[in-house]
């Protein structure tokens, strides 16, 4: 086999990247297992107790927060036969028994009780055996693990991409961010084909040209970034990118307050105006649609716009896509809002979405393709004359150009070759 | 089929909206459907307030033209290459009876292909319809929803609709 490292070069990925079983097995142990991987929303564990399964690569794991309300992340496996311990969602649980032989496990992981232990008299320290416990560190309400001790720290790792982190969750219009909803649908590709999507803007009027024609003329406007100048890409370090299509909706707390409200939103305004001052609803009404950009986080999640993305591997061939709709949490004077971002969500996103669907198949496509001429490379090289370091050192070129991509593989190729 | 002229009527409005789905007569299909009616597929299968959770689809007259008007026009790609389905619609159960309408409860089983695969879509289904006194034609659809039995799991990305 080629080194994994050579299959990759400055404006190139090899063909294979997408299609062979032992470079993906590579990933699983060399990316997934090792770096700082997104596993919820600090929302989706609201209190002592509760926990969300899901996982890490294709490792099953449980996220608690315990009574203390520290965040763990568990792998859910019994130390005894290897059962799963946990096949719910989320919910709320004082610790996880195993179906097969009841041993019983706290929320952080210890082993607290094992069934008819005269057995195991001298053979058994139940201190030796806790699950199988990741790193667990959050940034701004995102919650990440590690399967790395040795990981370097979560804001290390995140860089440049905190701050970007910070303005995403302006949306919030000076409410927390909570969870709403989660589409879940899969395609038959790789997973970096959904990686490289979420920086993909070069795709989006040809792909969504369905969507762009169904929407409103000031969300079609918004959305018409291919020849705007000031839209652009930057390379963020470790993978990471932000991919800013509607540039003065970078940072919502800038409004000069010039900018009218969308005039199909007059009924949430006035809803929203009998709880909340004018200067708040303008805020929230104003967040409805997101942040302006996609933040691109490496490996596994993208704060896209207005909703959370993303990826899981499950095979070479196959990967599982959550879109997660999001909105403010507060008093249900919000509803109305929230039912708005839940409508926009639908639109676009999930296996019936106007926008989802025409993705999932242009990625099957790259699949079907890409096993035809191995040889023949995956070209990323869009926009490689015109990339220049902006203001803040970063990588930047047009919100159309494969910068973004490029920093994806760059970590890929170094997670890839490190020994 | 029933005993019941009133769901009998009912049952052939299911089986004639089904076929018009698998001929992606879309337009035709719209048609059954009130100006008041809502096409939802849940995806929490605990919850009936559907407005204010999070679904795959929850569309009233307006998103349905625009679904429809998408699922037509040759731009989306996913439907221009949508796999072709065959599904049965059986196991009526009707929950409430009147001479102006009928709610009726049943299973779907949708078997759809596309490029050398076959996927399963089962769900539960009900169907609100109104009978028009103008005679079976004349009979609408104002309510539909969909509930698959893996809802609250990953399907694939679909260029049909259920």
């Amino acid at each position: 086999m080629t080194w994994p490292g050579e299959l990759v070069s400055g404006d190139r990925v090899a063909g294979s990247l997408y299609t062979d079983p032992a470079i993906f097995a590579g990933e699983l142990t060399r990316i997934f297992e090792r770096t700082w991987v997104w596993v919820a929303h600090e929302s989706e564990l609201p209190g002592p107790g509760t926990f969300r399964s899901t996982h890490v690569g294709t490792q099953p794991v449980i996220v608690t927060r315990d009574r203390a309300g520290d965040l763990h992340t568990l792998v859910n496996r019994c130390r005894h036969r290897g059962a799963s311990l946990c096949e719910r969602q989320n919910g709320r649980a004082n610790g996880f028994t195993c179906p097969y032989h009841a041993w019983s496990y706290g929320l952080d992981g210890t082993l607290r009780g094992v069934p008819y232990p005269t057995g195991y008299e001298g053979v058994l320290e139940k201190a030796d055996l806790p699950l199988v416990t990741l790193r667990t560190e959050s940034h701004g309400g995102m919650i990440f693990a590690t399967f790395d001790p040795g990981a370097v720290p979560l804001r290390e790792f995140l860089g440049d991409a905190a701050g970007w982190i910070d303005r995403f969750m302006l949306q919030g219009g000076g409410f927390p961010i909570k969870v709403l909803g989660r589409h879940r649908f899969t395609y038959r590709g790789n997973w970096k084909i959904q990686l490289e999507n979420t920086t993909d803007g070069y795709h989006f009027p040809i792909v969504h040209r369905s969507w762009m024609a169904s929407v409103d003329a000031e969300t079609a406007n918004m959305m018409s970034f291919m020849t705007d100048q000031d839209a652009v890409t930057h390379d963020l370090g470790n993978g990471h990118s932000v991919m800013r299509m509607v540039p003065d909706r970078s940072d919502l707390a800038v409004d000069d307050g010039t900018e009218p409200l969308p005039a199909r939103f007059a009924p949430l305004v006035e809803d929203l105006s009998r709880t909340f001052p004018d200067d708040e609803v303008r805020r929230l009404v104003r967040s409805v649609h997101g942040t302006g950009f996609n933040l691109n986080l490496f490996p596994n999640v993208a704060m896209s716009g207005s909703f959370f993305r993303v990826l899981r591997p499950v095979a070479v061939d196959e990967t599982v896509v959550e879109h997660i709709a999001i909105g403010p949490d507060g008093p249900p004077e919000l509803d109305a809002l929230n039912r708005e971002r839940l409508r926009i969500h639908e639109h676009f996103q999930g296996p019936f979405g106007f926008g989802t669907p025409d993705d999932a198949e242009g990625w099957d496509r790259v699949q079907r393709g890409a096993q035809a001429v191995p040889d023949l490379p995956i070209m990323v090289n869009r926009g490689l004359s015109r990339e220049s370091r902006d203001g803040e050192g970063w990588p930047t070129s047009h919100v159309t150009d494969e910068t973004g991509m490029r920093a994806s593989y760059r970590m890929w190729k170094q997670l890839m070759s490190d020994e | 089929m029933s005993e019941d002229p009133r769901v009998s009527r009912a049952i052939a409005l299911t089986w004639r909206e089904a076929e018009l789905l698998d001929r992606r007569e879309y337009e035709s299909w719209n048609a059954l459907y009130t100006e008041e009616a809502l096409y939802v597929i849940p995806i929490d299968p605990d919850t009936t307030d559907h407005a204010n959770t999070l679904n795959m689809v929850y569309d009233d007259a307006r998103m349905r033209r625009l679904r429809v008007s998408r699922l037509t026009e040759g731009y989306a790609i996913a439907a221009v290459d949508a796999a072709r389905t065959v599904r049965t619609v059986s196991r009526f159960v009707p929950e409430s009876v009147s001479d102006t309408g009928v709610v009726l409860r049943s299973a779907q089983i949708l078997v759809a292909y596309k490029r050398s695969r076959h996927d399963l879509w089962a769900a539960d289904v009900t169907h609100h319809i109104r009978l028009s006194p103008e005679g079976p034609d004349a009979d609408r659809i104002t309510r539909k929803v969909i509930q698959l039995i893996n809802s609250d799991a990953p399907v694939p990305a679909a260029g049909f609709l259920l």
